[in-house]
C-alpha cells in the first residue's frame, strides 16, 4: 500500500507544479500591466501612473494624483485599453482551449463556428449601410450588429449540425461552411460599398484593435467573459473525458452532444461579446491553448485558466508593442499578435520534444 | 451488492441492415463470459448496446430487472465499465490523469482524497505504478490496454465489458490481462463480458462461451460444450480439430477454410488423413 500512497504524493506534486506555473504567468501578467501603463504617447511614466492608480484605489491615503492631463491619460486612455486587452485575450484564449478540447481538434479556434465572418458581416452592414438589426446609434449600431450576427452564425451552425446529429465532424464542417457563406456576404458588401471611407472603416474593423476601449464597453464585456469562462472551467471534466472519443465519454456517463452544445453556447457568447467591441482579433485563441498545453499538459481543469492567462499576457504585450513601435501612429493589435506570436509559437513548437496533440 | 444482467430480445440495426436479431441472454454474477464469432457477426455491437453507446429499444437490457434505458447515463456508468478495442487520445494525458477519468461518474464538483486513493490502488492492482506520470500515447499497446482497463476499474463497475482486449498484444500481455480479469471476477464478483477472436484464449479463461453468428446466438455454454468441430465449421466455415489442451480445456486447431475452392479442400483432406 506504500506504493499507492507514493503514487498519490507524486500526483499531488505534479498538480502543485501546474499551480505554480499558472501563478507565474499571473505574475508575468501583472508585470506586463505595470510596464504597459507606464509607456506610451504622452509624458506620464511609471511613477506618475502608479500614483494615479493608487490614489483611485485607496482614496483615504491622500496620494497626490498629479495633473488633470496625467490622470486623463492614465485612467481614460491607457487603463481601459489594458483592461480590455486582458479581458479579450483571456476570453478568446479560454474559448479556444474549450473548443479545441470539445471538438477534439488542435486546429480549431474560437472562430470555428464562422463567428468572425458573421461578426464582420454584421459590422459591415452597419458601417456601410447604417442598417441595424436592433436599434442603437453610432458605434453601438456596429457593436450590436456584430454581436447579433455572431449569435446567428452559431444558431445556424447548431441547426445544421443537429440535422445530422451533433458530432464534432458535423459541427466543424457546418462551421466552416457558414463561415464561408458570411465571408462571401461580407465581400459582397465591400464590393458594393458606395464610399471609399466606409470601405476603409470596414477593413479597419476587420483588422481588430483595442483603440476604442472604454469603461462602458468593459462594463458590458467583463461580466459576460467572467461568467462564461467560469462555466467553461466547470465543463473541464466533461471535456477531458470527451478527448477519448464519444463512445468512451458515453461509457463514463458523459453525453457528448450535451457538452458540445453547452460549450458552443458559452464560447459564442464570450467570443461574440469580445469581438463586437474589438473587431476580429485572431490567433490568440489558437495559439494560447497550445502554449499552455506545452506548459502544463492537457487537463482542462488547469488548461482553461492557464490559456486565459497566456492569452491575456499575449494580447496585452502585443497591444503595448503595437502602441509604441510606430509612434505617433500605432499598429493594429491583430497584426502585432501574429508578428510576435508566430515566431514564439514556432520556437516552442520545435524546442519541445513532446507533441501537444496527436 | 450483486447485479444480474439480463438481455431480452435485443435487436439492433445500423440504418437498414440488421446487426443483432432477438438476442436473449442472462449473465451470472462473477462469471467471465466470452463472445466469439466471425468478423462482422455483431460482437462489438452487442457490447455497445449493453452499454447504451448504441441506443436500443426499451426493456431489452435489464439490470436487476430494471430497464437500463431508463437508468440515468451517469448512474449506469457507475455500474458498467467499458474497454474499447482501440484507444487514442487527441491530446496528451498522463496515465494517472487517464485513470482518474474513470472517477468521472462519481465526481460531483471536485475530487476527494478517496478518488485519488481508488485510482492509486487500481494502478497498484494492475501493476502500472511506474507508468503513472508517463504520457498515454507514448506507451506500448499492452501498457495502454492495462491503463484503459485501470480506468474502467476506477469506475468500480459491477459489470465490465471489453472489446477484444488482447487483439494487439504479445502472449505475455495476453495472459496478464486475462488473469487480471479472472482475478477481478473471482475476488470482486464483477461480471466480465469479453469479445474475443482467439478461441483458445477464450476457451482457457472463460466460464461460459457465447458463439454469435450473423447477429444471432448460435451456441452458449461451457467451452467444452460449445467449442466443437461442427460448431466451428458452421460458424466460421473452417475445418478444425478440437483436442484437449495441457490445461484440460478444449483447444482448437484450425486447418482449412472450406469455402475457398478445390485447392484448399485437397490440402484439408491431406492433413486430416495424415492425422487419422
Amino acid at each position: 500500500m506504500s506504493t499507492a500512497a507514493e503514487l498519490k504524493r507524486l500526483y499531488h506534486k505534479g498538480k502543485k507544479r501546474k499551480i505554480i506555473v499558472i501563478l507565474s504567468i499571473f505574475i508575468a501578467l501583472l508585470i506586463a500591466v505595470l510596464v504597459s501603463v507606464s509607456l506610451g504617447a504622452g509624458s506620464p511614466g511609471f511613477e506618475a501612473a502608479i500614483r494615479v492608480i493608487f490614489s483611485k484605489i485607496f482614496p483615504f491615503l491622500n496620494i497626490d494624483p498629479g495633473s488633470k492631463l496625467t490622470q486623463s491619460i492614465i485612467l481614460d486612455l491607457r487603463l481601459p485599453r489594458i483592461v480590455l486587452a486582458i479581458i479579450a485575450g483571456a476570453g478568446l484564449a479560454a474559448s479556444g482551449a474549450t473548443m479545441q478540447g470539445a471538438l477534439r481538434n488542435p486546429l480549431v479556434s474560437s472562430y470555428i463556428l464562422g463567428i468572425s465572418a458573421a461578426a464582420g458581416f454584421g459590422a459591415a452592414l452597419a458601417i456601410v449601410f447604417g442598417i441595424g438589426v436592433l436599434g442603437g446609434v453610432g458605434s453601438y449600431l456596429v457593436i450590436v450588429n456584430a454581436f447579433i450576427f455572431s449569435l446567428l452564425a452559431m444558431v445556424i451552425v447548431y441547426g445544421v449540425a443537429r440535422l445530422r446529429g451533433v458530432t464534432t465532424e458535423t459541427v466543424i464542417l457546418a462551421g466552416v461552411a457558414i463561415g464561408f457563406l458570411f465571408s462571401a456576404l461580407l465581400a459582397l458588401i465591400q464590393y458594393l460599398a458606395p464610399q471609399y471611407e466606409a470601405l476603409q472603416a470596414v477593413v479597419f474593423w476587420l483588422m481588430g484593435g483595442l483603440t476604442k476601449a472604454s469603461w462602458e464597453g468593459i462594463l458590458i464585456v467583463f461580466p459576460i467573459v467572467v461568467v462564461t469562462v467560469v462555466l467553461m472551467v466547470q465543463q473541464s471534466w466533461n471535456i477531458n473525458v470527451m478527448s477519448m472519443g464519444e463512445e468512451v465519454a458515453t461509457s463514463l456517463g458523459v453525453t457528448s452532444k450535451r457538452v458540445l452544445t453547452i460549450t458552443m453556447v458559452l464560447e459564442t457568447l464570450a467570443t461574440a461579446s469580445i469581438i463586437s467591441f474589438t473587431g476580429v482579433i485572431g490567433f490568440v485563441c489558437l495559439i494560447s491553448p497550445h502554449i499552455s498545453r506545452m506548459l502544463i499538459g492537457s487537463d482542462h481543469r488547469f488548461l482553461i485558466p492557464c490559456s486565459a492567462l497566456v492569452g491575456a499576457c499575449l494580447l496585452l504585450c502585443s497591444d503595448t508593442v503595437g502602441r509604441l513601435v510606430l509612434q505617433p501612429t500605432e499598429l493594429p493589435v491583430g497584426i502585432v499578435t501574429s508578428l510576435l506570436g508566430v515566431p514564439f509559437f514556432i520556437y516552442i513548437l520545435v524546442s519541445k520534444r513532446r507533441q501537444s496533440w496527436r | 451488492m450483486a447485479l444480474k444482467l439480463t438481455i431480452n430480445k435485443l435487436s439492433f440495426n445500423y440504418t437498414s441492415f440488421p446487426v443483432l436479431k432477438d438476442v436473449d441472454l442472462t449473465v451470472d454474477l462473477g462469471e467471465i463470459l466470452s463472445i466469439v464469432g466471425p468478423n462482422g457477426s455483431g460482437k462489438s455491437t452487442f457490447l455497445k448496446c449493453i452499454n447504451r453507446i448504441l441506443k436500443t429499444k426499451q426493456n431489452t437490457v435489464l439490470i436487476d430487472g430494471k430497464d437500463a434505458s431508463k437508468i440515468n447515463l451517469k448512474e449506469l456508468s457507475k455500474i458498467m465499465g467499458y474497454v474499447p478495442q482501440n484507444s487514442t487520445s487527441t491530446f496528451p494525458f498522463t496515465v494517472f490523469d487517464m485513470v482518474l477519468m474513470g472517477r468521472k461518474p462519481h465526481i460531483h464538483w471536485s475530487l476527494s482524497e478517496r478518488d485519488y486513493e481508488i485510482v492509486a490502488e487500481t494502478m497498484n492492482f494492475l501493476g502500472i505504478n511506474e507508468l503513472a506520470m508517463r504520457h498515454f500515447n507514448e506507451l506500448s499497446s499492452g501498457e495502454q490496454q492495462k491503463v484503459i482497463i485501470a480506468r474502467a476499474l476506477a469506475q468500480q463497475p459491477q459489470i465490465l465489458l471489453l472489446d477484444e482486449p488482447t487483439s494487439n498484444l504479445d502472449i505475455k500481455h495476453q495472459l496478464e490481462i486475462l488473469n487480471i480479469l479472472k482475478c477481478l471476477a473471482q475476488s470482486k464478483h464483477c461480471s466480465v463480458i469479453v469479445a474475443m477472436h482467439d478461441l483458445n484464449l477464450a476457451s482457457r479463461f472463460s466460464d461460459r462461451l457465447l458463439i454469435i453468428k450473423q447477429g444471432c446466438i448460435f451456441a452458449v455454454g461451457t467451452p467444452e460444450s460449445v467449442l466443437t468441430e461442427e460448431n466451428i465449421e458452421s460458424v466460421y466455415g473452417v475445418k478444425s480439430r478440437v483436442t484437449n489442451s495441457v490445461l484440460d480445456r478444449p483447444q482448437v486447431t484450425p486447418i482449412v477454410s472450406v469455402s475457398n475452392g478445390v485447392e484448399n479442400s485437397k490440402i484439408a483432406s491431406q492433413i486430416t488423413s495424415k492425422h487419422k
